[in-house]
């Protein structure tokens, strides 16, 4: 709390929030949070999943209402109770991807609800397109405004969300991890806009995971943690460490002696090899994958969202059609023609997303543990409850899964222990490889440290793991090789011990620049 | 996985050739039928056609709106019916209150349908089946079950014979004003296209700041209306209210809609080609009935119903075909 | 352990209960509609609490509880079967068009046999329509399952030519007018279908993944669930039911009309199943509920008709029990 009252204050705040308070059916959310943002200033806001970021942004923006607390916006009191009150103020939030409709077309998402009129009915399309065009002219941008929007690209998206805000006159623009589907290249055009934005006198809110990003972009940073406001900084004055340690409630001196992970470094005793792919595609953005892995070895995929990772661990789960390539598995060729194929093989699949593609929310722990063994636990069609018992039990106690009964809906658990027993239905089906896609992602430090020793005692016992992270650090303390993807190929390999974040870093944004030398 | 979506769209669009394979099937069904039939291209064949398929294109149009906010409207048969039967008791004090009165009445059951869904959160197909069960109830105690003759003195029937300006009747005539109406309301007014947004991306539009709810709201009881519409039809061109008519009618508007190229999940469609798509859907029974006519085939009334859904499952081939080179998610 | 888990465990033991809480709001919701229902009666109704009036309420509910069984496990999916009413009509027709028929008048065992076997097959038939449209060519539920809703029927009346067929078959009557133990057949018939689909549901692989892929289907299709299948076959069970209480009807009455049998069940059915528990999104499968849903639906049939309202005023009525069920469910869910 300190370091709140010792911030570099800004002369008059555009927006200033004091003492929010928000809870959902008596579950707090948000408590005696707190956010400045000064006019023409780039203004950071980060936290881990959970923090209370998105609850904060959605209370100003209008969508939810606060139980406690003061806003002002441009020095008036700030009552909003919708999102169009909000735009029509002058804020305009650039979510991740909710807020364009792609089916119509750019002139329409950029104008839509205000619309230039003939006869103040009828819409004057011509004046609607060429306004739409200007605009985007300003971003550089020259597209085909009739188009529908659906079919650009994600970054362009995202200019064409901007675009909105800009054309509503807006004085505050909220962007929410406007970077997390975006090349280099995109990158730098976003970063464009945002300084012009910023020249322009606009205030930008701008929320991200990517910490690189602040320090290129952003004039202070606000940290949240479990609800409440922990620390503003001016990003000149700060280090990655210190908003790391603000983030997870830790000492800066901690994290520097422990290093980020439990995973204990790279022992491995590596085996024979266990899968081989060559030259997989799907066409889905996976174009062409070289990659082996042995047994007893962690093998990172490395690369920038959209490199092709999760495209990667969908092809080699029989999830997506292979449109080329092999894939050799134990020695035989097998391409599995869907995930059932793969969970026979012995592979399994610990999706990215665990809301939708992991748990189900109404089924009990016990169901949801057992989902991907079932087959080997059915007699003619029949479970047998009294063996399913007995295997769930036995993982919830090696696992340490925090649930009531093993009967309690899954949906109860927290984010590290619904995690955990999804580690543990893959984990009982006992495969030989498993590929593990963002395996800490949004849970909290304690759970995700318990899930990285769980991987490297699954590994110790000899089996194989494919291991997709955007934190550089698991990928380098965890994994005894990386394989760095873009767009869909392999570009490179790096061995541990050995490899650095930095070394890292410099792998995925050699070939980026590489790429844009060629093209 | 929002590049995959965008490279779809990109292929549906350039491949909406639906739209003009419409008008080609229907030209090419007219040809067909000049051809083949002497009396096709009558005066009367022509003007009995249009009659009889004004109704159905005008719960098209009330359809498409409610399809392309992502929603489905079951009830538009039921509440033609009981229109139908507020029409013909309306009719002694003739059209001018009689066609108002029917078309409020369908605005009445649209209104239950939007406050539903939109106040109540019931998911559209169940409310607009519930009015559904609701108009044929009511429809079925307003008449004491039995058809309802209209007042043959009025000029309640003349709505389906005399022609306005000389050239068409006026209930063909109404319904091809409603369809321009619609047409412009669609492409040019903020209500159309926010109609087309909230089927695109309900929580995009709204926060977007668009005023969903009102473009909702509109479309079911815009839907209601041509309903009503519908039922005053049916009632001045058969003489009688009928409160057992309009079984499977939401099937032929949606196929209709669909035909046009209109999206089942919303956001995208067309007023010009679910006209269309109604006239193709009633051209295909008017041949079948003059092939009744010549003999070649015997086809009992029956067989319309079967016909009607397999009209509807040939659309949905045709659509998913064009569609579904998406790859599977999930 | 860290702090946001210790919250979040400790924060979620209240909205547990309080599920429970709901939970038993809403079971007890259903029973004590059920206790009003029968205390009304008693007495309002003349002659309510008489043998004759329980068995005809036994031999209407069971044909609802039969389809609404079959509706629960299709809605399980997050489906919905608007054709079940014009498959009762389909298999209705077949049957005695079976029987009636020269070739079954001249072997009429084998005759039987088949009256009771082939429609049931159509009605399958028609599920496997219904699954393959909505698993395989991804149309919505309401979409694919509304072709048959009116073609099906349409199709009972071409076969039958709209004509009423009525028949005298001791044999295929039974299974409308027979007795066990003093109560209708059909009765013990729900009973035994209801404890089958009940094992099936909660005890065997098929149940498990169909109430996996109602309640999430990218994770069910991820951890190696037969997601397409498993939809089809909840279609194919329902259409199946459909087709046993399709038949059923054409035995009480001993005569088969394709226009009415089975109108509007799709409305009684998905009334039952939602009052009885099931959740429109899918993921739950209370196949008791449905019977204690049919019951009261049919309870509030009864108990109209039988006090002098119009058959029309029970269809709104029945409306309006539907719009409740499903709105508290709704409200249940934010």
């Amino acid at each position: 709390m300190q370091s709140v009252a010792s911030q570099p204050h800004a002369a008059q705040p555009l927006v200033a929030m004091h003492g929010i308070e928000k809870a959902f059916s008596g579950v707090p959310a948000l408590q005696s949070a707190a956010l400045d943002v000064a006019a023409g200033e780039v203004h950071a806001l980060i936290g881990q999943n959970g923090a209370g970021k998105s609850t904060l942004i959605k209370i100003l923006t209008g969508v939810y209402s606060r139980d406690a607390g003061d806003i002002r916006f441009a020095g008036a009191a700030s009552h909003l109770t919708s999102p169009r009150e909000a735009q029509d103020s002058g804020i305009a939030t650039i979510y991740q991807e909710l807020n364009l409709v792609p089916l119509r077309s750019v002139t329409e998402n950029i104008v839509m609800g205000y619309e230039p009129k003939r006869l103040s009915v009828f819409i004057d399309w011509r004046e609607a397109h060429i306004r739409a065009r200007e605009i985007l002219s300003r971003f550089g941008i020259d597209i085909d405004v009739k188009a529908p929007l659906g079919s650009y690209s994600t970054a362009i998206q995202q200019l064409v969300a901007i675009a909105r805000a800009v054309s509503l006159k807006a004085r505050l623009v909220i962007m929410d991890e406007p970077t997390s589907s975006l090349d280099a290249q995109e990158v730098a055009v976003l970063f464009g806009v945002v300084r012009s934005l910023k020249e322009a006198g606009v205030a930008v809110l701008y929320v991200s995971h990517f910490l690189d990003e602040l320090f290129e972009i952003c004039d202070r940073v606000t940290t949240m943690r479990d609800g409440q406001t922990v620390s503003v900084r001016s990003i000149a004055q700060t280090s990655k460490l210190e908003l790391i340690a603000d983030m997870l409630g830790r000492n800066v001196d901690d994290i520097k002696a422990a290093g980020m992970t439990d995973f204990g470094g790279g022992t491995a005793k590596t085996g024979d090899v266990l899968l081989q792919a060559d030259g997989v595609s799907t066409g889905n953005r996976l174009r062409n994958l070289t990659l082996t892995v042995h047994s007893g070895e962690i093998v990172g995929l490395g690369g920038l969202l959209g490199s092709g990772r999760t495209e990667a661990a969908r092809a080699l789960f029989g999830v997506d059609t292979l449109t080329g390539g092999d894939i050799t598995f134990k020695g035989s060729p097998s391409a599995p023609a869907n995930p059932a194929a793969a969970i026979t093989q012995g592979i399994g699949y610990l999706t990215e997303d665990r809301k939708a593609e992991g748990i189900i929310p109404d089924m009990s722990v016990r169901e949801n543990l057992t989902l991907a063994l079932l087959p080997t636990l059915t007699i003619n069609g029949q479970i047998d409850r009294k063996r399913e018992r007995q295997i769930v039990a036995h993982y919830i106690d090696a696992l340490d899964i925090k649930a009531a009964d093993m009967d309690q809906p899954i949906r109860e658990l927290s984010g590290g222990n619904q995690q955990k027993v999804l580690l543990a239905r893959w984990l009982a089906t006992e495969p030989e490889l498993l590929i593990l896609d963002e395996p800490t992602r949004g849970v909290d430090v304690g759970a995700k440290l318990e899930i990285q020793s769980i991987i490297r005692y699954f590994v110790d016992k000899g089996f194989g793991v494919i291991l997709i992270s955007s934190e550089f650090e698991e990928l380098v303390e965890g994994a005894d090789r990386i394989v760095v993807l873009q767009d869909g190929y392999c570009v490179s390999e790096l061995h541990n011990p050995g490899i650095t974040e930095n070394t890292l870093v410099k792998a995925i944004a050699q070939h980026h620049q590489q790429n844009e030398g060629a093209a | 996985m929002l590049d995959t979506d965008a490279f779809d769209l990109r292929k549906y669009v350039a491949n909406n050739t639906q739209t003009t394979a419409v008008w080609f099937a229907l030209v090419g069904l007219i040809i067909f039928g000049l051809l083949r039939y002497d009396n096709f291209g009558s005066a009367y064949n022509i003007t009995s056609f249009l009659n009889y398929n004004a109704m159905f294109i005008a719960i098209s149009l009330g359809m498409c709106f409610v399809i392309m906010t992502g929603g489905i409207d079951l009830s538009v048969g039921s509440v033609a019916a009981f229109t139908s039967v507020i029409a013909a008791y309306l009719s002694p004090y003739g059209i001018e209150v009689a066609l108002p009165g029917a078309v409020l009445a369908g605005v009445g059951f649209g209104a239950i349908n939007g406050f539903c869904i939109i106040a109540m959160r019931i998911p559209p197909f169940i409310a607009t089946l519930v009015t559904m069960l609701a108009a044929k109830g009511g429809a079925l105690i307003i008449s004491g079950a039995e058809t309802i003759g209209v007042d043959w003195g009025s000029n309640f029937t003349k709505l389906g014979m005399e022609k306005a300006f000389g050239l068409l009747p006026w209930s063909i005539t109404i319904v091809a004003a409603l369809a321009l109406v619609l047409w412009l309301v669609l492409e040019k007014t903020s209500l159309g296209r926010t109609v087309l947004a909230v089927g695109g991306g309900e929580d995009a539009s709204t926060l977007m700041g668009l005023k969903v709810n009102r473009a909702k709201a509109f479309s079911y009881m815009l839907s209601g209306g041509c309903a009503g519409l519908a039922g005053v039809i049916l009632a001045s061109g058969f003489g009688a209210g009928q409160p057992l008519e309009g079984i499977g009618w939401e099937l032929s508007a949606i196929a209709a809609v669909v035909v046009g190229g209109t999206l089942l999940t919303g956001g995208l469609g067309s007023i010009p080609a679910t006209v269309a798509g109604a006239l193709l859907l009633g051209l295909v029974f008017n041949i079948l009935n003059f092939e009744n006519g010549r003999g070649t085939i015997s086809l009992s009334a029956y067989w319309q119903m079967v016909i009607r859904g397999g009209f509807l499952f040939a659309v949905i081939l045709f659509q998913t075909r064009v569609t579904s080179s998406r790859p599977k998610v999930g | 352990m860290s702090a946001p888990t210790a919250t979040s465990t400790t924060a979620s033991k209240p909205v547990r209960s309080s599920a429970l809480n709901w939970k038993a709001i809403r079971a007890h919701g259903g029973i004590i509609a059920l206790i009003v229902l029968v205390a009304f009666n008693a007495a309002v109704t003349p002659n309510f609490l008489q043998m004759q009036t329980l068995f005809v309420n036994i031999s209407q509910v069971a044909t609802i509880a039969i389809v609404a069984m079959g509706m629960t496990l299709v809605i399980a999916t997050g489906g919905i079967d608007l054709s079940v009413g014009a498959v009762m009509a389909l298999a209705g027709a077949l049957a005695p068009l079976l029987f009636l028929s020269p070739w079954g008048i001249e072997y009429p065992a084998l005759g039987l046999v088949l009256a009771f076997s082939l429609p049931l097959v159509a009605a399958a038939l028609c599920g496997l329509f219904n699954g393959m449209m909505v698993s395989i060519l991804n149309v919505q539920p309401i979409i694919a399952t509304l072709i048959l809703f009116i073609s099906g029927r349409g199709i009972a009346q071409v076969l039958t030519n709209g004509n009423l067929q009525t028949f005298k078959n001791p044999g295929f009557s039974y299974l409308g007018t027979g007795k066990i133990l003093g109560l209708p057949f059909q009765g013990w018939l729900a009973l035994v279908l209801a404890i089958v689909i009940y094992w099936i549901v909660t005890r065997t692989i098929f149940g498990r993944y169909l109430l996996a892929t109602g309640g999430n289907e990218k994770a069910a299709r991820l951890s190696g669930g037969p997601v397409r299948s498993v939809k089809i076959g909840a279609y194919v069970i329902c259409a199946f039911l459909s087709g046993i209480a399709g038949m059923i009807v054409v035995a009480i009455n001993s005569a088969s009309d394709a226009a009415r049998n089975g109108n509007l069940m799709e409305l009684d059915a998905i009334a039952a199943a939602v009052v009885g528990g099931a959740l429109l999104q899918g993921g739950r499968a209370p196949i008791f509920g449905a019977i204690l849903g049919a019951v009261i639906i049919q309870l509030v049939k009864y108990t109209l008709l039988a006090n002098g309202v119009e058959d029309e005023v029970a269809l709104v009525a029945k409306a309006g029990i539907i719009l409740l069920a499903v709105y508290v469910q709704q409200v249940r869910k934010e």
